[in-house]
């Protein structure tokens, strides 16, 4: 099946609350107004130099910027394996969450005319990717981004890797090389990157707590019942008439 | 209750002129005006907003509320506090607003009762809050002085003589006289009174009911006034047909109002509980937040510093330090929800449930005078199932007072046995139709035209006797149609009407008029009595009077054959003595038949007969003249007298009366008493009568150890009897527990000795001793000795009494209190108990106005504590259990994440579920409980009064159970915190998209959460309703619904930075990882729970789970029903008498000055030379009455003070 590509940060406090508020979902909605006049939650990322940022806030200004590449080295030639960059969001928040700003035309630097990069970004957001159903305020990169993740570790998809045809592995064995360019720092708050590839099952990536968990508890309850029924048998006759008083 | 005028200072004398309206008005004194309520339309939402936020509980939520205001520090929407809080505040406001509607209903209903006032000459009807001080009121028969504090200016009855019945406000039930002062007695008409302007200057208002003292100034004379001449409120008038009084004392001066102690603002010990417990939760909030502000400061130390490339510091934090502070508040925001708002509503909601409950009982709806239960205070029902201590008044409450010629004994034949139950309502004990079988016809008395129709008897050989010429039974009828000092009254012919000084010979002389003795009419020398449709009329000699000491009365009449009889009535163990020898054999038949009725409960008088020599009777006639006008000891003189005449009589019989019990008193006791309730009882009556009530409502009984007597006059006597009375009950208890376990206990308190006596004793205490027993240094002793006894009577008692009693066990005892009673004077009692019941349905209305809860028969108070209350409180304790288990599993959750999220007071969950989820997802499941939740069914309940002990002992919600539902809420928490933080760690969507992000995990934990905390109120849940499952299937339901609406495409559309969720609920819950966290979380969860509730019910069962085992086990057999002994016992002990006055009118009769004129021209009647019968009642009563209060030592001379 289809091998999924993750990037990890650990210690990154997506979770914070000052962190999680900062953003503009009517301005992510492509609302107009809010496009020019964002939220003030969106503080200290809401303007830069007087013009509003697009988009504004500290979750989108910190977007994970790193391009990862993967090849496979077959006798030194090195094959790039095609990482598809669409699919990796929800349907939701793709179509529903996030909308470019509307307008006449469909030219996404015009729309965006009046508003500024957030100041982290080397690009602005009309020029995320080349593709114009994923780019701006629907790219899925920033998508996946935007959705904040509930604990300090997390991953979020990166890339899809297609199975090519039913008789060969996706990944077949051999060796591959991963080129990071490196753009996103965090040596400064102690943060590590990772990169995962995973399949998935019905119950989705390789998670051994659920497994574990159901394992133990399933045996405690059967231990647990055991005993109980034990006492039961011993001392559940107590429970007579005889014992009413009066 | 307030007063319309204003208040004014203490008054030193009062000044009340009559009829004059103007000069009385000066003096502001308090009107008869009612006003209860609070608020008008207008000034109602200022004053009910103002009231409200003096609340704690809801000034704190408007202080959080400010908080949320703060950008800086506001981890939650504004709205997440603001709409419980409104909805609080609402629903306070509507159920203020409807209480104050009521308030204004019943002020109007008083305000506008009718009394006849004498304005300008006529008559007229004026309004209650009308009537004034100095105004003249006419009362008439059998109606209520209802308004104010009279004195009596004049009556119908010659001399300005007045019967009243006090018993309203003593309890006392044997009528009394009341006579105006000679001059304004003969103001008869009402131009006569319109003309009358005396000034009376009297004592200002006091609680003193048989005290006053005053003055009558009119028409440059002075008169002194004293109790006599007064009608308190309260009383009823009996006998006489008007009456005017003037009117003294008005609205809350009144003796009865003063008497009725302070309305106080009642809490159960729950409520004292909960608030203690909302301190401790506040504190542990406040520590909660300090210690995630400490985690904040460091965090933001450590980490934070270094993240803010990516999340700077907001403005104007410039260190981790005040970072800390802030986060201090936005925790105290966040994590406010263990002291949820929601608590103090929903228990007011779950007691109003309770209270129509028992309104709507209708095993406590009385047919017969068609007045249901009511709860008239909502907030004390738990409290209902914890009383420990009952305070009983006894006329009215547990007796009828209606006295019954019940069974008699002749010449050694006892009549009147039968068997069957009360006509009237027939519910018994279990709330079952009594099984009736066959019903004895009455005795059929139509062959007298003068019979009353209301007698009933159920013996009919005693007729067959009558009508077969018995010697014995005539003459025994022949004495108690003479032998009384009943007056009568034949307003047509055949139509008979006696006035009795008390029930008992009333009751007695009615039955002779049915077996064809009828007396007819007296005159002070002659008694008239129909013998069997033949008029004779009986010369009256002399009336041997009866009093407390002698305890007998005779009268000397001779025949029309001219044979001098003496007819003896009286108690038996004074008259059995007093018998010629010749009577042994049938002296000790009746006494058998005497203990037989005794035990019975019933009152017994012995009767016998002795003929005298004419010669005999001249001499003895003429001593007893001489010593009535000696001017010395002529008390003594006389009693030597009747003492000696009263000698070898012949015995007659015994009469048996039955002091008639309210229905079902004796079966309630019992049951209560197996409760382990302990009931006093309080009453204003005589000793001898509310020791044979006791007796004949099994709270005495022949089989107790002792019955201690404490009777002492003074300090010293009373502290003798009741040391003498601790000694006993001790010396007994260390027979039973020889030697060694006795040393132990001395070294102890001595409280603990006397609570493990062994065998049963009882008390009965005399007012006059009480008064001493309750003074400062003693009250410990008496209520130790007290305590240690099965059964404490009190008589003699004041109104003021009963209500120290009860304050000195709520002092002491740190027990809950009842107390229950009809009367006014059982209002202070009422007032002072943690929970005051009043009998309803009866002629007053002040118990019941100053009640909690009132009904109308005292059996209902079983139902009422074992049914209703147990029920209340086992409801209320689950309730709450299960409302602190609930918050506490909701918001611990967010101090875990704390630790995962820079302690920065990011919620978990979505702030509509923050919202939502006390006021909606989980309120109505635990009202549901809380209102409908039954462990075991009523008839158990009834069935096993042991079941009502967990309660007294406060067993089911005390500071450990609530430590172990907030463990158990925090454990939920940790584990709804950190299974899913397991899990999410490392789990990927099955489309391969990350699973982890916050609004799923928030998804998952509160779906978990609410499935969670429904499932266990499902465990909670011991009865279900169609309304518990509506309920909790609705919670989940709506939960659901609302989680979907919220996270719908639409509402994001209209407001996408207020639904930020949009899409989450179906993206997440779709994922089966997700069901398999909440499955997990919800297994570990309830899995201990149920564990633990299965190991209790097999190894350590309750009393009510075996109760329910066992009603499980025999579902289908047949149920039989524990029947009540009824106990026929022979008792050992001697009757209470049937007298319940002090001393009789004979005085009065022989005198004649209550003879109506029409009635005195008939007879040849030569008045005897000036007896005044008035001046030694006065001198009788003049010790505590009259000459003490007089203010004035000039009296008027035709009165001798």
């Amino acid at each position: 099946s289809n091998v999924f590509m993750y990037y990890g940060l650990s210690n990154f406090y997506q979770n914070h609350r000052r962190y999680v508020k900062s953003r503009d979902d009517s301005q992510l909605n492509g609302d107009n107004s809010s496009l020019l006049n964002p939220s003030k939650e969106c503080e200290p990322y809401r303007t830069n130099e007087d013009k509003p940022i697009a988009p504004c806030g500290a979750i989108a200004n910190s977007m994970f910027n790193d391009t990862l590449e993967l090849y496979r080295i077959d006798n030194d030639t090195r094959t790039p394996i095609t990482l598809i960059k669409k699919g990796i969001a929800w349907w939701t928040d793709k179509n529903v969450k996030f909308r470019n700003p509307t307008g006449d035309g469909n030219n996404l630097t015009a729309l965006f005319q009046g508003t500024t990069k957030p100041v982290n970004w080397p690009k602005p957001v009309y020029m995320l990717d080349s593709e114009p159903d994923n780019n701006g305020f629907i790219n899925e990169d920033f998508i996946v981004w935007m959705r904040t993740a509930a604990l300090p570790t997390f991953r979020k998809l990166y890339r899809l890797i297609e199975r090519k045809n039913n008789f060969q592995p996706t990944l077949q064995a051999g060796k591959y090389s991963l080129d990071i360019a490196y753009n996103y720092p965090v040596h400064s708050f102690d943060g590590r990157k990772r990169m995962i590839l995973s399949t998935i099952s019905w119950m989705g990536g390789k998670n051994p707590f659920l497994g574990i968990a159901y394992i133990t508890v399933g045996s405690i309850c059967f231990f647990l019942g055991v005993v109980l029924l034990f006492i039961h048998h011993k001392y559940g006759n107590r429970n007579t008439s005889a014992d009413i008083p009066n | 209750m307030e007063r319309c005028a204003a208040r004014r200072a203490p008054e030193e004398e009062r000044r009340v002129r009559a009829n004059a309206r103007e000069y009385n008005e000066k003096f502001q004194y308090a009107s008869n005006c009612i006003k209860t309520s609070k608020y008008n339309i207008v000034t109602f939402l200022p004053v009910n907003l103002f009231e409200q936020f003096q609340e704690v509980a809801n000034t704190y939520f408007l202080f959080l509320l400010i908080l949320q205001l703060i950008p800086q520090i506001s981890s939650l929407s504004w709205f997440t506090t603001i709409v419980p809080l409104v909805l609080v505040l609402t629903i306070t406001a509507v159920k203020d607003a409807t209480d104050d509607y009521f308030r204004h209903k019943s002020d109007n209903q008083v305000n506008n009762r009718q009394s006849q006032v004498l304005i300008g000459g006529v008559l007229r009807q004026e309004q209650w809050m009308n009537v004034r001080v100095g105004d003249i009121i006419k009362l008439e028969n059998n109606q209520f002085v209802a308004q104010a504090d009279l004195l009596l200016l004049s009556s119908s009855e010659p001399h300005g003589l007045c019967y009243i019945e006090t018993a309203e406000l003593d309890g006392e039930t044997n009528m009394k006289v009341r006579q105006a002062i000679p001059v304004t007695a003969e103001l008869g008409d009402t131009s006569q009174l319109a003309r009358f302007d005396g000034e009376v200057i009297c004592e200002p208002p006091n609680n003193k009911l048989d005290k006053f003292g005053g003055t009558l100034y009119w028409k440059e004379n002075k008169y002194a006034l004293s109790n006599q001449n007064m009608l308190l409120r309260g009383c009823v008038l009996r006998n006489t047909e008007w009456c005017f009084g003037l009117v003294i004392f008005a609205g809350p001066d009144t003796k009865l109002m003063q008497n009725s102690g302070r309305t106080k603002f009642k809490r159960t010990s729950i409520d004292r509980l909960m608030n203690t417990l909302v301190l401790w939760i506040f504190g542990f909030l406040v520590c909660m937040g300090v210690i995630l502000a400490i985690g904040n400061a460091i965090w933001e130390h450590e980490v934070g510093v270094c993240f803010q490339i990516y999340l700077p510091w907001d403005e104007g934090v410039h260190s981790a330090f005040f970072s800390g502070f802030l986060s201090f508040w936005s925790y105290i925001i966040i994590l406010n929800t263990v002291v949820p708002i929601s608590l103090y509503v929903s228990v007011e909601v779950i007691r109003l449930g309770h209270s129509y409950f028992i309104n709507w009982d209708k095993k406590m709806y009385c047919a017969k005078r068609r007045t249901p239960a009511e709860a008239r205070t909502t907030t004390l029902n738990e409290e209902l199932g914890q009383v420990e201590y009952i305070f009983s008044d006894k006329t009215g409450t547990l007796t009828q007072n209606i006295m019954v010629f019940s069974k008699c004994s002749v010449n050694g034949h006892s009549y009147g046995e039968r068997q069957m139950p009360e006509p009237g309502d027939v519910q018994d004990v279990l709330g079952h139709k009594a099984e009736l079988g066959e019903r004895p016809e009455p005795v059929d008395f139509s062959f007298n035209p003068l019979a009353d129709p209301r007698f009933q008897f159920w013996d009919p050989s005693l007729l067959e006797a009558v009508k077969l010429g018995d010697l014995h039974v005539h003459e025994f009828f022949r004495l108690l149609s003479l032998c009384h000092t009943v007056m009568s009254e034949e307003k047509s012919e055949g139509e008979l009407l006696y006035k009795a000084q008390s029930p008992d010979e009333g009751a007695l002389v009615t039955a002779a008029r049915n077996f064809g003795f009828v007396f007819r009419s007296r005159t002070p020398k002659t008694i008239t009595v129909h013998e069997l449709g033949q008029a004779i009329t009986y010369q009256l000699l002399a009336i041997l009077d009866f009093n407390n000491i002698r305890k007998r009365m005779s009268v000397i009449v001779r025949s029309p054959e001219g044979k001098i009889r003496l007819y003896c009535k009286g108690a038996d163990t004074i008259l059995l003595e007093r018998l010629h020898p010749i009577n042994q054999d049938l002296s000790s038949i009746t006494t058998d038949h005497l203990n037989e009725y005794a035990g019975e409960g019933l009152r017994t008088l012995v009767l016998a007969y002795k003929d005298l020599e004419e010669s005999y009777y001249k001499d003895w006639s003429e001593r007893l003249h001489r010593a009535g006008s000696a001017p010395e000891a002529r008390e003594d003189h006389l009693a030597r007298l009747y003492d000696e005449v009263e000698h070898d009589m012949m015995l007659l019989g015994a009469t048996a009366i039955e002091d008639k019990l309210q229905q079902g008193v004796p079966e309630t006791i019992a049951i209560l008493t197996l409760a382990n309730i302990k009931i006093w009882v309080l009453t204003g009556d005589k000793q001898e009568t509310a020791v044979n009530i006791g007796y004949s409502c099994k709270m005495l009984t022949d089989d107790m150890t002792e019955v201690f007597v404490v009777t002492g006059h003074t300090v010293l006597e009373v502290r003798e009897e009741l040391r003498k009375a601790r000694e006993k009950m001790m010396d007994a208890s260390r027979s039973v527990c020889n030697g060694f376990s006795y040393q132990e206990k001395l070294s102890s308190k001595l409280t603990s000795v006397l609570e493990a006596i062994a065998g049963e004793y009882a008390l009965v205490i005399n007012g006059h001793s009480l008064a001493h027993a309750l003074e400062a240094d003693m009250e410990v002793e008496f209520l130790e000795t007290a305590c240690a006894c099965k059964a404490v009577i009190c008589c003699r008692v004041t109104p003021l009494q009963k209500a120290q009693v009860v304050e000195l066990v709520k002092k002491y005892k740190k027990a809950v209190t009842l107390a229950i009673g009809d009367g006014a004077n059982d209002v202070s009692m009422i007032k002072t108990a943690h929970i005051g019941v009043g009998i309803s349905g009866q002629e007053g209305i002040q118990a019941v106005l100053a009640s909690d809860y009132s009904f109308s028969q005292f059996k209902f108070l079983q139902r009422l504590l074992l049914v209703h209350g147990r029920w209340s409180y086992l409801r209320m304790c689950k309730f709450l259990c299960y409302f602190f288990y609930k918050n506490f599993a909701f918001t611990m959750v967010h101090f875990w994440f704390g630790f995962f999220c820079g302690f920065s007071a990011q919620t978990v969950y979505d702030q509509y579920f923050i919202t939502l989820y006390n006021i909606v997802y989980t309120s109505l499941p635990v009202l549901a409980m809380g209102v409908f939740d039954q462990d075991v069914p009523e008839q158990r309940s009834m069935e096993y009064p042991k079941l009502y002990e967990p309660g007294q002992l406060n067993l089911l919600f005390n500071k450990r159970e609530f430590f172990i539902c907030i463990a158990q809420g925090i454990y939920t928490s940790i584990l709804m915190f950190f299974i899913p933080y397991g899990v999410f760690a490392d789990a990927t969507r099955d489309d391969g998209a990350q699973l982890a992000d916050y609004q799923s995990f928030a998804v998952t934990v509160a779906t978990s959460l609410v499935i969670v905390v429904s499932v266990q109120i499902g465990l909670d849940t011991g009865f279900w309703t169609a309304i518990n499952h509506f309920f909790i299937w609705g919670s989940l339901a709506a939960y659901f619904a609302i989680l979907f609406t919220m996270h719908s495409d639409g509402l994001f559309r209209m407001f996408p930075n207020q639904f930020r969720f949009v899409g989450n609920a179906q993206n997440t819950l779709a994922q089966p990882t997700v069901w398999l966290t909440i499955a997990l979380t919800a297994v570990v969860c309830i899995v201990p729970v149920v564990a633990f509730r299965f190991l209790k019910l097999d190894l350590k069962p309750e009393l009510s789970d075996t109760v329910r085992y066992t009603q499980l086990v025999r579902k289908k057999q047949k149920t039989q029903h524990r029947c009540m002994r009824h106990a026929g016992r022979a008792g050992s002990r001697r009757s209470g008498y049937a007298f319940s006055h002090q001393e009789g009118f004979g005085e009065l009769i022989m005198s004649g000055k209550n003879m109506r004129l029409s009635s005195l021209a008939l007879s040849s009647f030569a008045p005897r030379p000036s007896t005044s019968w008035i001046d030694t009642l006065r001198k009788k009563k003049g010790c505590e009455g009259s000459s003490a209060g007089s203010p004035s030592g000039a009296a008027d001379k035709t009165l001798r003070v």
